[in-house]
Order: structure tokens, then C-alpha cells, then sequence
């Protein structure tokens, strides 16, 4: 309904007798999805909609990934330097200093396909074909002790791994989660209490002088 | 161009070398030009004429103001292309960040677009895909709105201690210009939504093929898909030649070089959605789509770049905004939060902009604990560390508000701390 106004509001705007049907500004060229296809990457995390057709192996992705993958992340995902890590971390989202990887944190397992195949390797986005992204996702999923080492993958097998953290996800924003007053006069007693007051001393801030 | 500078080198040099120049430079007769009893100096660019108008077809600030510059945090990522540069708000005033001053934040580097070449794609759950041409798209109505674009990860460095030495650091990651574009609700009309679409994912023609889903509501309220900044065409580093502007939500869905729109049934659940942007609560759960940046203020000056010298009066500024409107009010403390004083705003104050505030102060050389706390158009009163520490724990990294605290030391120095 709320459609059918604005499309014919925007169309006496515009002075046209157009039907609701009509796009409003007649603006913008018709389109195919065979002609869209080549940026129609998309893949749905929650259900895999979008997997291409193709397939990889555990042993096809661990050569792979020691070509294309291993120099940032590390032989076996754990990350070269400060490279992120892409494996291990699983009950470390409690403590002091929590571990986000694959097999800790992400929730859906197509993501790894979709982001993988848009994004990587860092230096040459979008150059691996599609069974290479497989092969590549298997090994990382096997990495992360979600695929025996003989395993193959494609779009079905992916879009049925189920994550360790699929259940981590709070869906809908509660906030605000704090409600404070703002006192105007006597809010506080006593000496104030600092809770911290290193950065100066940490030196892990910036030389802010000009280069020259 | 250094044209001033140069001129005055090859005159100075001409009239007697070095010696000469170095009693002669205009910054020495500025500093003491009419101090201490001395007379007012005629300087050398009184005397001489300047670059004509053609010496700068595009203007650039003052070789004096080279130190107002984005800076990054070199140990924060372990990439320059996927990383962040921060915008030097010790150096602004008003509520207008200068184009090249914005932070950026990218995840593949900044992209070389041809306009010409570039497209934007709108299909999925709609009656009619389209592709238009920058050329189309600037033919729809326009819409201009100054609005702020935030990291929801800044201030992230702090969420279990004061950490950066500089407001530049603790939280630079925003800024506020003039956007103009297309309201994204006049391109979905355009194509025509089906009943079904609720979400839709928008993705940027960068090396990260940027992605974020976002709702439909949303993207018919006040979404702009943007071609200007500031009155001219977008900078390459702010999403050249077009970007989305999600006004007072998170700046990571603001998809910049946006080359598509895809209208579908739900969220797509991508990488920047889970096991980023999201919020690591201290039970381990993390919450998900957080999108509206809270309230939140920081006083500009004075601030750890921006000592205090004599003892006297100060005018203390700052800047408020928040994600779900309008800035009501500022209070300021200058005793760490035991009394409060409500500042003035200076006009305009606009829905999730920046507003700027200011309160007049005597600092009579004793040591100061400065905040600023402000309340929005929804009564949304900005919380202390503490506060949001006890509602979500250290994790979090993203959306961290908090009051801010810098503490004045008897020499006029100013730090980062965090107080109770």
C-alpha cells in the first residue's frame, strides 16, 4: 500500500499519468541478471543462497593456502605476526583477551566462502575460481576441526557445517543498556578515584609533530 | 605549493644570504612584533606582493598549518590499507570537518574510479533491476544534509583503560560534512520493491567489495546515496565517486565506491556483520546489528594537544552528537563530575550532527578534572566508563560513549585518564 502511494505521489510530481507500475523518473538503464552476474557475488550466510556450482577438497585447499594464504595467516591459520588468526580460540569468548576466528566466533559457514572469494588473497581480490574457494573454505573449516581431512565441499555440504558460535548472536540492538542521571551539584564525595591514568607514560601514542 | 616561502628564500638570499635570512624570517618578526615594550614590525609580506590567482587553481591550507593533518596509529593494524587515519578535531572548530581531514577507514585501500566506467546496480526483490551512470544519477532530485559519519570503534582503544595521549586518538574517528545525493528511497521507487524485501545489502567497487545489510525502514527513511561532500564531488579516500550515508549509524554501513544494491528477505550474515562490527558481550555473547551511534561529546580544547599556558580565561569547547537526533544539552565538569555546569550550543544544532558547545572558564593554575556529559532529544543521558563497563565488560570494542575525562596538571599539560 505504502508502494502504490509514493510511486503515484512521486508520478503527479512529476506531472506524469503514470500507473503504479511506472518507474517514476523513467532515469537508469534495464538490466539482465546475465548482465549483472560478474558482480553478483553475494552469498547468504544463514543458508548459503548464492553458492556457485563447483567443488574443492581438504587437500586441494592446504596446497592452496600454503601458496595464496599461509604468509599472512600463518601454516596452520594461526596467524603470521599480527596477521589475524584463522583457527583455534574456541572458549575464549569469556576471557580477558577473547580469540574471534573461524571456528571460535563466525557464525555461519558460507560467510567464509563469500568472504573469501570477494576479498582474498589481500594483494588480488577476486582472482581465485570457485573450486579453488572450496578447496581453500575446506581446509580452513578443517583447520578449525569442522571437516575431516578427506573431506570435499560444495555449495550443500557448506551450507550444512554448523559453527561452534551459531548460537552467539544476540539478533536486535537493546540498547540503551544504560540509563544514567545527570546530576548537577554534589554528584561525588571525597577525592575523585582514577581508574586509569597510563596513557602518557604507555608510549603508545603517535609522534603528532609534522613530518618534514 | 610553498610560493610564499620560495619567494621570500630567493629574496632573502639575494639581499644579503643567510645571516640575513635567519634574523629577517617572517615567523621571528611575528613573535615579536608589539611584545614587550618592542614596536610593531612591517613584515616582509606587507612589502612585497604575493602568488597571483592562478598560482593555486585548487587551494590548499597555509604551509603554517602543515601539523593539521590525519594521522594513524601505526601498531593499530598491520596494514595501510586496512586501517584508519584519524581526524586531527584538536585543530577544528565549528562543526564543518574539512574534506581532506575526514577520518577514513578502508579495508582494501582507496580506489582509482573512473566515474565515466563506474555504475550502480539496483536489483534482487524488485520489480525492474536497473543500472545507472553517474550521469543518471545526478539527474534525480538532489538532497543535501550535514550529518556525522562515526566508527562505531572509536574510543575502542579504551575500553579497559585510558590508552592514547591525544584527542586526535581517543576519538577521531568521526566526522561531519555537507552530503548531497539522491535519497536512496527515490532509486528503490525507481526500481520498484516487492512486498518482500525487508533488508537490503549494499557492496562497494574496492578491493574489499565492502558489504552491510541493512533494513528496509531504514533505507526509505533518510539513507542519501551521495556523489558530494562539502559542495564538491566526494573525495577518493571517502567513497569516490559514490557512497551511501546512513545518517547517525555506524560509519562501517556508510559503503563507500557503492557499485550495488541487492533488495532481499533478510540480512546476508557477511564477514562485516558477525565477526566484525559486532559486540562482544562479557558473557561471551555478542550482540548483533548495533547499528545507531549512541550519544557522545569530548571537549576540544583545551585537550592534551592543546596545553593551557597562563593562568586565566579559557573558553572551554567541545563537540556533542548523537545517532538518534538532536543535541539537547552539555554539561561540563571541571572538578571530575561532583558539580556540572550546562554549556552553551552554538547554532545550528541539527538531528545527528556534530553540535558544537562551549562553557567560559578561570583556570587559576590548580589541578582540573574536565568532562562533558550530553543528553539528547530522546533524554538519552551519556553514561561513565563505569556505567558502560558494568552493562557490557571490556570486549565490546565497538560503541564505547563514555563521559571523557582530561585531567589539567599544574603546568598546564593535560591527560587522558579515566575516573570513577
Amino acid at each position: 500500500m505504502f508502494k502504490f502511494c509514493s510511486v503515484a505521489a512521486a508520478a503527479l510530481l512529476v506531472g506524469w499519468s503514470a500507473t503504479a507500475q511506472q518507474a517514476p523518473f523513467g532515469i537508469g538503464h534495464k538490466i539482465t541478471d546475465a548482465q549483472i552476474a560478474p558482480w553478483n557475488i553475494d552469498i547468504r550466510g544463514d543458508d548459503g543462497a548464492g553458492l556457485p556450482p563447483g567443488r574443492g577438497t581438504v587437500a586441494a585447499g592446504e596446497k592452496l593456502y600454503v601458496q595464496q594464504c599461509a604468509s599472512c595467516h600463518g601454516e596452520f591459520g594461526e596467524g603470521n605476526g599480527r596477521w589475524p588468526e584463522l583457527m583455534g580460540g574456541r572458549g575464549t569468548l569469556t576471557h580477558d583477551d577473547p580469540r574471534k576466528t573461524i571456528g571460535s566466533y563466525w557464525p555461519w559457514a558460507p560467510t567464509v566462502f563469500d568472504y573469501v572469494r570477494r576479498t582474498m588473497p589481500f594483494a588480488a581480490p577476486q582472482s581465485l575460481s570457485d573450486d579453488e574457494t572450496y578447496s581453500i573454505v575446506a581446509y580452513l573449516l578443517h583447520l578449525n576441526d569442522l571437516l575431516p581431512a578427506d573431506a570435499s565441499l560444495d555449495a550443500k555440504a557448506l551450507a550444512a557445517v554448523r559453527m561452534p558460535n551459531r548460537d552467539g548472536f544476540i539478533v536486535g540492538d537493546p540498547r540503551p543498556d544504560v540509563r544514567a542521571v545527570p546530576c548537577m551539584k554534589d554528584c561525588k564525595k571525597g577525592e575523585i578515584e582514577i581508574l586509569s591514568d597510563l596513557a602518557k607514560s604507555l608510549g603508545v601514542t603517535p609522534n603528532q609533530r609534522p613530518k618534514d | 605549493m610553498k610560493a610564499g616561502r620560495r619567494t621570500f628564500f630567493k629574496r632573502g638570499l639575494a639581499a644579503g644570504g643567510v645571516a640575513a635570512l635567519a634574523t629577517q624570517h617572517p615567523k621571528m618578526l611575528a613573535a615579536q612584533g608589539g611584545l614587550d615594550g618592542k614596536p610593531l614590525e612591517v613584515p616582509d609580506w606587507t612589502k612585497m606582493l604575493g602568488p597571483g590567482v592562478t598560482a593555486e587553481p585548487y587551494g590548499v591550507p597555509s604551509e603554517f598549518e602543515k601539523n593539521v593533518v590525519r594521522r594513524n596509529v601505526p601498531w593499530l593494524t598491520v596494514s595501510e590499507q586496512a586501517s584508519v587515519s584519524f581526524t586531527p578535531l584538536q585543530d577544528l572548530d565549528g562543526i564543518i570537518t574539512p574534506s581532506g581531514l575526514c577520518f577514513e577507514r578502508h579495508h582494501g585501500g582507496t580506489p582509482t574510479i573512473d566515474p565515466e566506467q563506474h555504475r550502480l546496480v539496483i536489483h534482487g526483490l524488485v520489480r525492474q533491476p536497473l543500472v545507472f551512470t553517474m550521469a543518471d544519477l545526478v539527474r534525480f532530485p538532489s538532497v543535501s544534509r550535514i550529518c556525522f559519519v562515526e566508527c562505531p570503534a572509536n574510543g575502542g582503544m579504551e575500553w579497559r583503560g585510558a590508552q592514547m595521549a591525544g584527542l586526535q586518538f581517543s576519538h577521531g574517528m568521526v566526522h561531519c560534512c555537507e552530503w548531497t545525493g539522491v535519497k536512496l528511497s527515490t532509486l528503490l521507487d525507481e526500481v520498484g520493491l516487492v512486498p518482500q524485501a525487508k533488508w537490503l545489502l549494499a557492496e562497494g567497487a574496492d578491493a574489499a567489495a565492502m558489504t552491510r545489510s541493512l533494513p528496509i525502514d531504514k533505507a526509505l527513511d533518510d539513507v542519501i546515496v551521495a556523489y558530494s561532500q562539502n559542495g564538491e564531488r566526494i573525495r577518493p579516500e571517502q567513497g569516490y565517486p559514490l557512497r551511501l550515508v546512513v545518517p547517525g549509524w555506524e560509519g562501517n554501513v556508510h559503503i563507500k565506491w557503492l557499485r550495488r544494491i541487492k533488495l532481499g528477505e533478510r540480512p546476508w550474515q557477511h564477514r562485516e556483520e558477525t565477526s566484525k562490527y559486532t559486540d562482544l558481550m562479557a558473557d561471551g555473547k555478542a550482540r548483533q546489528f548495533t547499528f545507531v551511534q549512541e550519544a557522545n561529546s569530548v571537549i576540544t580544547a583545551p585537550c592534551p594537544e592543546k596545553p593551557l599556558k597562563d593562568k586565566g580565561f579559557y573558553e572551554i569547547r567541545g563537540l556533542a552528537w548523537s545517532g538518534h537526533g538532536k543535541v539537547a544539552r552539555v554539561d561540563v565538569s571541571v572538578d571530575g563530575g561532583r558539580n556540572w555546569q550546562s554549556a552553551a550550543l552554538q547554532e545550528p544544532i541539527l538531528s545527528k550532527c556534530l553540535t558544537r558547545f562551549r562553557l567560559p572558564w578561570r583556570w587559576e593554575g590548580g589541578p582540573a578534572f574536565l568532562q562533558s556529559r550530553v543528553i539528547d532529544e530522546t533524554g538519552y543521558v551519556q553514561p561513565t566508563i563505569a556505567e558502560l563497563r558494568k552493562a557490557r565488560g571490556v570486549n565490546s570494542v565497538y560503541h564505547k560513549n563514555s563521559i571523557h575525562t582530561w585531567r589539567v596538571n599544574v603546568d598546564g599539560t593535560l591527560d587522558n585518564v579515566q575516573i570513577l
